[in-house]
């Protein structure tokens, strides 16, 4: 129990100093970086407390794809330069009293929420978590049947956001020739070829 | 102190969707911390989820955990094709200069 109150504390502060960095770092790309942090010490707490496969998938979605992506996004714009450029200090007071008092009021509820928290005394602990069956296996029992529509349905979101990022920035180019299979499909013989009868000695105008 | 319940890992979630809502207030520099804020409060409730789901030992949390995911997949992806071409076409993602809405 004491490895792992010290593995929770230790977790902990990492995921919320690496939490803080990421709202006060002046470089986008360090923020990026302490991004990468939180997941990963909160995916180690998440395995901690017996939710493997969700740790799993955290790492695999969040530090190998969405915070790859913020990565190269921050890099394709060129963000530190920018800041640098047209920094203004107009107003930063003013955002971060306003912020630090929404932020404080709310943290203050939530704290009032769990602990006025009355625990019924038939609920198991975190402690006593059963290993009968791995928590993989037992997700998937009960995503692919009882979940199966909501799981479809979350796929389907996944390619509207695919379909919708992919028209968001496509641009089409100017002068480069591309295949226009309409065009291809469309053509006949009517329309591409044509018999003509030659006199002899006249020639033939290829613009008839 | 050395025992660790529900209440360690909610207030963990709490502190963690604060300093996101925070974030949201006193960024001004680029709009893609912004969004990283968002990542951090959909995190949180990800810990929330997750944490009452072990404490009450019903997997539905986690299952609702995954969709949470999908979606904030979705939501960082495209957010960050409008955050690309909307530096295209203004050549800048300053949050203030960004008013063009405002009429």
């Amino acid at each position: 129990m004491l490895t792992h109150s010290l593995f929770f504390y230790f977790f902990s502060a990492i995921t919320v100093f690496s939490a803080i960095m990421v709202t006060i770092s002046r470089n986008t790309v360090n923020s990026v970086f302490f991004l990468i942090l939180v997941f990963v010490s909160v995916s180690i707490l998440f395995i901690m407390i017996g939710a493997e496969f969700l740790g799993m998938i955290m790492l695999i979605v969040y530090v190998g794809a969405v915070a790859v992506l913020f990565l190269f996004v921050v890099m394709m714009l060129n963000v530190t330069e920018q800041i640098t450029k047209r920094s203004s200090r107009r107003g930063l007071i003013n955002n971060i009293s306003v912020g630090s008092i929404v932020g404080a009021i709310i943290f203050l509820e939530l704290l009032v929420v769990i602990g006025g928290w009355k625990y019924k005394a038939n609920f198991t602990p975190l402690s006593s978590a059963n290993f009968d069956i791995s928590n993989t296996r037992a997700l998937g029992n009960i995503l692919y049947t009882d979940y199966i529509h909501l799981f479809q349905i979350s796929g389907m979101i996944l390619l509207v956001a695919m379909i919708g990022a992919i028209t968001l920035t496509f641009r089409k180019r100017e002068n480069v020739k591309r295949q226009s299979y309409f065009k291809q499909i469309i053509r006949e013989k009517q329309s591409a070829v044509s018999l003509v009868d030659v006199e002899r000695g006249k020639g033939v105008k290829l613009d008839d | 102190m050395t025992e660790i319940g529900l209440g360690h890992y909610l207030t963990l979630a709490s502190i963690i969707f604060a300093i996101g809502v925070v974030g949201i207030f006193l960024n001004r520099k680029n709009i893609i911390i912004i969004l990283m804020s968002i990542e951090l409060i959909l995190l949180a409730v990800n810990i929330n989820l997750v944490s009452f789901s072990i404490y009450l030992q019903d997997l539905v949390g986690q299952v609702f955990t995954m969709f949470v995911l999908t979606v904030a997949a979705a939501e960082a992806a495209v957010g960050l094709a409008i955050i690309v071409i909307y530096y295209k076409n203004k050549g800048s993602i300053h949050v203030e200069q960004i008013s063009s809405l405002k009429g």
